[in-house]
């Protein structure tokens, strides 16, 4: 058990070194330098070799390379290409929306959609398995922005519930004033991972549903709400666990549609800035940043996969 | 007076089936009929058997004295009385105090039917507690009675541990004991002890057998093996086809079968394994230089260390098939039957030795031996149902070798996949089939044709009739010895059924933890000399005849060897546990001898060859 948790976390710090060297390199294969990009084309030759020397350019690919991982897991991102600013202090300024609305669609989203998910399973075939499985087929087949404006057609101009566009300071706001605040963003967003989440939590339960140790469990005479929650969700727990991390990494990570749509500065409209202003030390930044968040992510539900397998919690 | 006797007899009986229909859905909703009304009755302290082949119904009738039906099955009429209640009637809520605590079920694999992630103990007390019946600690206690009764070791921490870290034979008995936890009325046994060695079964059977008695329960065993019913049942019911065909007491029906389809599973038992019952098969395609040799393997598992696999299975195996012959492999799981042929094959390049095909060297890896040499070996897996891919017919199944080792296309290969299904007695039109469509017989006839689809020189032959009723099993036989006759095709047969190697082989190979403990021809192994591990294999092959089973745990084989488990890991003779005669300070500290008499037959063994006699 321990050997196979260090080994994942070798395999870990494999990906990100891999993941750095790509980013890396990515962005050193583009066409232009930073150092042209950021004085523009009426710069002379002198002032961009002076740049460039100070940026650290001059050096060679490794040494640059080196610096940067350096620098990246010292805190210390480099400056901004576009507007001079530490990306640090870039990040700083968006990652507090981001980490409000990822956590509480995580909060209300995760807990819901499985519930839903396993009483699914519960009862296969039945009109509500039937009902849910439509739902969350067409919401996964719908777009994130075509969700997000039935949502604030029903709720915003329906009922006059919640804002269209996110506006306003979260400065000194609690728990439910954060979600009113966030509320349409975050029920977008809930819709949009519950649809995976009860249909891989469906298909896990379901799958233990048909071993013969359920069986056994039915012919002992043992309850329904017994077989599901003591029998078949412990052995379940490897997928979920899971579809849950890597829709928690897409939160953080992959919501420009919404952020966009719903005007509220986050941190993935800002690596879409980065790409615009073509501020490689942004994306590079960034990039390592989003790579570290689904690393832990999928370490953590791998450990959580570990940890619910008897065989390699207490070995022969 | 007399009606009183009637009512006493009539409280007397647990479990009635009275003409009993089962019908199974089909896609379109009509319904087909599986059990085609069924009677039967089961009294107190009373086994009574249901015998038949695969579809004959008896695992679904057996399943509905618990009032339960697989999911596709209905019940479709007459009445399952258990205790004078209809449980066919019954639902689920009014079934549940009835299930796991007056009718108990045992299915065939416990490996599959005990829960991987909850301790042993809470499984087997699960259903007295849930029902309300006993306390936990009323239930802890009757369990671990259960666990001494049943000769379990350690039986005070043995509920402690998860289901992975229990032997199969172990965890079948402990199936045993979560089925009698709830002091059950009526227990219900799915073929328990089919997938167990023939060892293991009797340790199994036995368990069982004292354990029905001691709880005065009655029983419904199901099986399709008469040799296993004789020991077991004082009723049998013969079911064919969802249909009732003989039904008598034990000594009875064994003695005298009436029926026709009763009288072709008795002679389908396969006689006990003895000297003289092999077909010597003939000489006409015989060589000097051998279709298949290996000279002093050693193969194992894990990362080499100094040469040597870390997990080392085979020691110092040598094997040579003649050209038309058969080598039966036999031993117990886990002895490195399978491990034998897969160092043949390619898939496990063994770690010393040296393989020649045709008397040149073969490389050990598949990846560097040419495609001449690997059409002359193919393999055949055990279940033919997961060896054949689902979506593909039966014509490209076997039409792929043809293809890929002949170059055979278009008519040319429809033709000789025509000619291979008639080869191993099908219809041609099968090849527009798939394999779902096939009975379990039929598809390991595919599985062999595409073997030979390649005209191999050696067929590796892996349990290939274990997973087969015993009748279709016999067939599979019947035809691999025509091939062998027809096409001189050489056989290595594996498997952990003596009588089946007996029947077949011209040479046999005993493994005991992946040393050979004895090798030579069929009837040397099978007359005296025996190696001791060879004599108790030979004796635990059940009869077909009641008391067998007390007999054959006199013994004093079966005293020493009947529970013992395989020591891979041994430093002198792996079998000195087991074994009635070790030698303490011999056996345990130095490997046996290698000991070769006049007829190349081998025996290692401390003790000479004259006292195994």
């Amino acid at each position: 058990m321990l050997s196979l948790i260090i080994k994942r976390l070798g395999i870990g710090l494999i990906t990100v070194i891999a993941v750095s060297l790509i980013i890396f390199l990515g962005t050193k294969i583009l066409p232009g330098d930073a150092a042209q990009i950021r004085l523009g084309q009426q710069a002379t030759a002198e002032n961009i070799a002076a740049f460039r020397a100070r940026l650290g350019l001059d050096q060679p690919y490794y040494m640059q390379y080196l610096s940067w991982l350096f620098g990246f897991f010292t805190g210390d991102m480099g400056t901004s290409l576009a507007s001079d600013k530490p990306i640090t202090e870039l990040i700083y300024d968006r990652y507090e929306n981001t980490l409000y609305v990822s956590s509480l669609t995580a909060l209300i989203g995760v807990p819901i959609s499985l519930a839903l998910g396993i009483f699914a399973a519960m009862f296969p075939g039945s009109l509500y398995d039937r009902f849910l499985t439509m739902i969350s087929v067409s919401l996964v087949a719908s777009p994130e922005f075509l969700t997000a404006t039935i949502l604030v057609l029903i709720f915003v101009f329906g009922i006059g519930w919640g804002n269209a566009v996110v506006v306003g300071s979260i400065e000194g706001k609690g728990f439910f004033e954060l979600y009113r605040h966030f509320a349409m963003p975050i029920t977008t967003l809930c819709f949009v991972i519950a649809s995976q989440l009860i249909r891989m939590s469906r298909a896990a339960v379901l799958n233990v549903m048909n071993s013969p140790y359920i069986e056994m469990a039915i012919l002992k005479g043992v309850p329904r709400k017994r077989i599901i929650f003591r029998h078949a969700l412990l052995n379940a727990i490897g997928p979920i666990v899971n579809v849950v991390a890597l829709n928690l990494a897409y939160l953080v990570t992959g919501v420009i549609v919404v952020e966009v749509y719903f005007g509220y500065p986050g941190l993935a409209t800002l690596i879409v800035q980065g790409v615009q202003t073509r501020d490689f030390v942004l994306i590079q930044g960034l990039g390592m940043l989003f790579c570290l968040t689904y690393v832990i992510l999928m370490l953590i539900a791998d450990i959580a996969a570990f940890a619910s397998n008897a065989r390699l919690r207490h070995p022969k | 007076m007399a009606k009183k006797t009637t009512d006493h007899q009539n409280n007397d009986i647990v479990f009635e089936a009275k003409s009993l229909k089962i019908n199974a859905i089909r896609d379109d909703g009509s319904e087909l009929p599986i059990v085609k009304g069924v009677d039967f009755h089961v009294r107190r302290g009373e086994v009574v058997a249901l015998i038949g082949e695969s579809g004959s119904g008896k695992t679904t009738i057996s399943l509905a004295s618990l009032g339960y039906c697989k999911p596709g099955l209905t019940f479709a009429g007459g009445e399952a009385l258990f205790m004078g209640q209809d449980v066919s009637k019954m639902t689920t809520d009014e079934l549940r105090p009835i299930r796991g605590e007056k009718v108990a079920y045992l299915a065939q694999s416990a490996a599959a039917t005990f829960n991987p992630s909850i301790r042993i103990n809470e499984q087997v007390t699960e259903a007295p507690i849930l029902h309300n019946t006993k306390t936990k600690a009323e239930a802890d206690k009757k369990a671990l009675e259960l666990y001494h009764a049943l000769e379990l070791p350690d039986p005070e921490h043995i509920g402690n541990r998860y289901p992975h870290q229990v032997s199969g034979g172990q965890l079948q008995r402990l199936m045993a004991a979560m089925a009698l936890c709830g002091d059950p009325d009526l227990l219900v046994l799915d073929e328990p002890t089919t997938a167990l060695d023939v060892t293991t079964q009797i340790e199994v059977l036995k368990a069982f057998k004292t354990v029905i008695k001691q709880q005065g329960a009655a029983a419904i065993y199901v099986t399709h093996d008469l040799a296993v019913v004789a020991q077991i049942a004082d009723h049998i019911v013969v079911l064919y086809n969802g249909e009732v065909k003989e039904a008598g007491p034990t000594d009875v029906l064994i003695n005298s079968p009436q029926h026709p389809y009763t009288k072709r599973l008795m002679e389908a038992i396969r006689p006990l394994p003895e000297a003289g019952q092999g077909e010597e098969s003939d000489d006409t395609h015989k060589r000097d230089i051998p279709a298949l040799e290996v000279n002093q393997i050693d193969a194992g598992y894990g990362k080499i260390v100094n040469g040597m696999p870390t997990s080392l299975i085979l020691k110092d195996v040598n094997v040579s098939i003649k050209r038309g012959k058969t080598v039966g492999i036999i031993g117990e799981s886990g002895c490195g039957k399978s491990t034998l042929a897969r160092v043949f094959a390619g898939l496990l390049p063994p770690a010393n030795g040296d393989i020649l095909l045709d008397g040149n060297p073969l490389a050990p890896s598949l990846k560097q031996r040419s495609r001449e040499e690997l059409r002359k070996i193919q393999f055949v897996y055990q279940m033919a149902d997961t060896a054949l891919n689902p979506r593909q017919r039966i014509g490209d199944i076997v039409g792929r070798p043809l293809e890929f080792y002949h170059g055979l296309s278009g008519k040319e290969k429809t033709q000789r996949v025509h000619e291979l299904l008639e080869m191993v007695e099908l219809p041609s039109q099968f090849a527009e089939r798939y394999p779902h469509e096939l009975s379990g017989g039929q598809k390991q006839r595919i599985n062999l044709a595409r073997a030979l689809a390649s005209d191999p020189e050696v067929v590796l032959c892996d349990e290939v009739t274990s997973a087969l009723d015993t009748i279709v099993g016999a067939n599979v036989i019947e035809l691999l010895k025509r091939l062998r006759r027809e096409l001189g095709v050489s056989f290595v047969f594996i498997s952990h059924d003596l009588s089946t190697v007996a029947s077949f082989a011209d040479e046999i190979v005993v493994l005991y933890a992946g040393r050979v403990a004895e090798q030579g021809p069929t009837d040397q192994v099978l007359s005296p000399p025996y190696h001791p591990y060879t004599r108790l294999l030979i004796s635990s092959v059940p009869e077909p005849r009641v008391g067998w089973l007390e007999d054959m745990t006199k013994t004093k084989e079966a005293i020493s060897g009947i529970s013992g488990a395989v020591d891979i890991n041994a430093r002198g003779c792996p079998f000195y546990k087991r074994c009635p005669h070790a030698i303490t300070g011999t056996c345990d500290t130095t490997p046996p001898p290698r000991q070769i008499d006049k007829n190349n037959h081998i025996i290692e063994c401390h003790l000479d060859i004259k006292d195994l006699l």
